[in-house]
């Protein structure tokens, strides 16, 4: 098995593996940061619950890390192998007559996205580290959405956000049928599948952006 | 019609190549492109130059030999066609075409548009078979019940010429359409049983060995095969890898 994860499509599987979790984790993520746009207590709660369980904060949360640190660094990898593969470059290519810009640009987008979630993890997950582990902090169940509230505050916060998500929109676009390919599936490449993905690329983006824009507009 | 080419000259597999303008004229749009490239050659010999080397055989969309990337797509703007089945009325007067070889570090150039394309032989020799008795008392293949669809699907895969406008087109130069095809040809059929879990694993070994990129399902390959293979071969040749390496 390990020869498997050696081959080229065996990295096109783990990449999908990890493609999958990471989209799993984008609709979890979602459905707790909407709950801010409708109750500032529930929205308290769910985010303490997440960030006390022990389950989450050191089961799920190192998987969630080595998953996209996986994920970026095979992406890098195979980009490195397949710049290698293809020797000298056309002096003509029309790429746009037979592929989306989408699936041509998976590491421009993906770039895009990592410099975002550099971003968040600054905003975010380093306070957070901070706060209950390095400081040891109190824990206040109440502070979540207030912190929340005040990230969005800076227009060009906001501003990085919405370009993140648009990036991240176009990844999925082909990220979420592309990983079904790799999987051995041709699931993906039916009708009904393809109109799954593009809603799903488009509206866990949209609803991202959503709520970065109601609290930068409502604090 | 008059004609500007831009094309990709290179004297052999170890000089430095470049692109080279040239004029033709009174190109009938009735001719396909082997013969105007033929008639560009007659001009370049009767100046006492070098002419264009370029691959062909059948000039009838069978064997695979045609391989140039014309105005940035392989075997040229049209669709389900080999360069030798691309007709000069897919162009208009005044036009610049560029025309190069198939690019990939696996295909290297001999010489001007010619490329060795050996490494799909070694592909298929590292499995693209059945290990069938052929002593004389080989069964009729007829006499195997096999259904209509995967009979179907078996030799849609086996079309593929192996022509490398896969690889060619692929921003990877990956040459998983070609794999897959000719995994799945043996995979859909009781003959290629047998050897099912080491045919795939050697062919997709020697693929890699060979230094094709890694497949990013862009579907650019199933675009420009010139046959129609389609993407669902690469989802099977990964389904036969899975298999192989779970048993």
């Amino acid at each position: 098995m390990s020869g498997f994860f050696s081959s080229s499509i065996g990295r096109k599987v783990a990449m999908a593996l990890s493609a999958f979790f990471l989209m799993f984790f984008l609709l979890m993520h979602v459905s707790i940061n909407l709950i801010s746009v409708i109750d500032a207590d529930a929205f308290n709660t769910a985010s303490h619950f997440m960030g006390t369980n022990p389950i989450i904060q050191f089961a799920m949360q190192p998987v969630l890390i080595v998953g996209v640190v996986f994920h970026f660094v095979m992406g890098f990898i195979l980009e490195l192998k397949n710049k290698k593969a293809i020797g000298v470059s056309y002096a003509k290519n029309n790429g746009a007559a037979n592929s989306s810009w989408m699936s041509r640009n998976m590491i421009w987008s993906g770039l895009a996205i990592l410099a975002f979630i550099v971003l968040h993890f600054i905003d975010f997950w380093f306070p957070e580290i901070n706060y209950k582990y390095i400081a040891s902090l109190p824990e206040d169940p109440t502070r979540y959405f207030g912190e929340l509230q005040h990230k969005f505050v800076s227009p060009l916060r906001v501003g990085a956000y919405v370009v993140a998500f648009v990036f991240l929109a176009l990844h999925l676009m082909h990220g979420f049928t592309s990983a079904f390919q790799s999987m051995g599936s041709t699931a993906g490449r039916k009708k009904g599948l393809i109109t799954f993905g593009k809603v799903y690329a488009i509206a866990i983006p949209a609803l991202f952006i959503f709520i970065a824009l109601f609290h930068h507009f409502n604090h | 019609m008059n004609l500007t080419l831009k094309i990709w000259r290179q004297k052999d597999s170890n000089a430095k190549g470049q692109m080279v303008d040239y004029k033709v004229t009174d190109i009938s749009e009735h001719m396909s492109f082997l013969e105007m490239m033929d008639v560009l050659n007659e001009q370049l010999v009767n100046t006492g130059e070098e002419p264009v080397a370029f691959d062909h055989d059948c000039r009838e969309g069978i064997c695979g030999m045609c391989s140039m990337y014309i105005n940035g797509e392989a075997h040229g703007p049209d669709r389900g066609i080999t360069t030798c089945q691309l007709h000069m009325r897919m162009f208009n007067d005044g036009d610049t075409i560029t025309i190069e070889p198939f690019r990939a570090a696996a295909f290297p150039v001999i010489k001007d548009l010619v490329v060795d394309r050996m490494a799909f032989e070694r592909i298929q020799q590292a499995g693209g078979y059945i290990s069938v008795n052929t002593s004389g008392n080989t069964q009729d293949a007829n006499a195997l019940p096999i259904s209509k669809h995967d009979a179907d699907e078996a030799m849609d895969a086996a079309t593929c010429i192996g022509c490398g406008a896969c690889v060619a087109t692929c921003k990877n130069s990956s040459a998983m359409l070609f794999v897959g095809a000719k995994v799945s040809q043996y995979a859909l059929l009781p003959q290629g049983q047998v050897e099912a879990a080491d045919r795939v694993q050697n062919m997709v070994d020697q693929m890699d060995l060979e230094g094709f990129g890694n497949c990013t399902n862009t579907g650019a390959c199933e675009v420009e095969c010139p046959k129609g293979i389609s993407l669902d071969n690469i989802a099977r040749m990964n389904r036969e890898l899975m298999k192989a390496a779970l048993k």
